[in-house]
């Protein structure tokens, strides 16, 4: 496997991407729910890290296990709950913009193979 | 809510039942705030505040984690007394009773549920059109 991402699937690195990127929403959504749940600890998945794993042969749900982490809280409430609003917000539409990108670029690519097998 | 006792957590249960557990928490706080003041001949028939209590539910299969409301507790704040042998409810001694009800941090809880509401709903609804998106490729 010397070039996974284009060897092994029609739909290369953005196939990946797009998992990582609808696994990550609904984890950044879980933090969001949680908001106001005492003793709650905010995760993240580190995106870079997930893909490269996965690039380098790992499963979907091993590079996700390697790459969730615990966010660092900005500021420690008394309750323990360490989901910071802003930045969870920031996190989620940065990766909604990026989950709409990868989708662009995959309906790209399914464009191009029907072409190609029409012959157009 | 759907299959949320058994099966696999969506990112729909996920928001739908915060979405819940934040409606419960405004409840309480309108429930409290409707009983602000209020007064009772006796200091068992006080009205004592209401209060939501949260917890996380893990679903280990895919990380997904949402928010229970395990139940609503009755806060321990003892009632005020006051002396007022005018009023209609006051008992022998000429003394009511009235709810222990702090009214700033029941509006403050009721603006926090409700933006925390809201945040739910624009979280759900960018999730649910990326996901039409990518049903229909485009």
């Amino acid at each position: 496997m010397s070039d996974p991402a284009s060897n092994t699937s029609l739909f290369g690195i953005h196939g990946m991407a797009l998992e990582l990127r609808s696994q990550r929403m609904g984890l950044l959504t879980s933090n969001i729910a949680n908001a106001a749940t005492p003793g709650y600890k905010a995760r993240d998945i580190d995106f870079n890290a997930a893909l490269s794993a996965e690039m380098n042969g790992a499963s979907t749900s091993t590079a996700l296990a390697q790459s969730t982490q615990y966010r660092v809280p900005v500021m420690p409430s008394l309750d323990g709950n360490t989901v910071d609003m802003s930045s969870e917000q920031v996190a989620f539409s940065e990766n909604a913009t990026a989950y709409s990108s990868t989708l662009a670029f995959l309906s790209d690519q399914i464009n191009r193979v029907n072409r190609s097998i029409k012959g157009e | 809510m759907g299959n949320s006792t058994s099966g696999q957590m969506s990112l729909f249960d996920v928001a739908g039942r915060a979405m819940s557990a934040q409606l419960v928490r405004m409840n309480t706080a309108a429930s409290n705030l409707a009983n602000a003041g209020a007064v009772s001949g006796t200091e068992e028939g006080a009205y004592r505040p209401l209060k939501a209590v949260f917890a996380t539910q893990l679903d280990k299969a895919n990380g997904l984690a949402t928010v229970n409301v395990t139940g609503v507790v009755q806060s321990t704040a003892a009632p005020l007394k006051q002396h007022d042998p005018s009023h209609p409810l006051a008992d022998a001694n000429g003394d009511v009773w009235i709810s222990p009800v702090d009214e700033n941090a029941e509006m403050v809880e009721m603006l926090d549920s409700s933006r925390q509401y809201q945040n739910m709903v624009e979280a759900l609804s960018t999730a649910k059109q990326l996901m039409l998106d990518t049903v229909r490729m485009k």
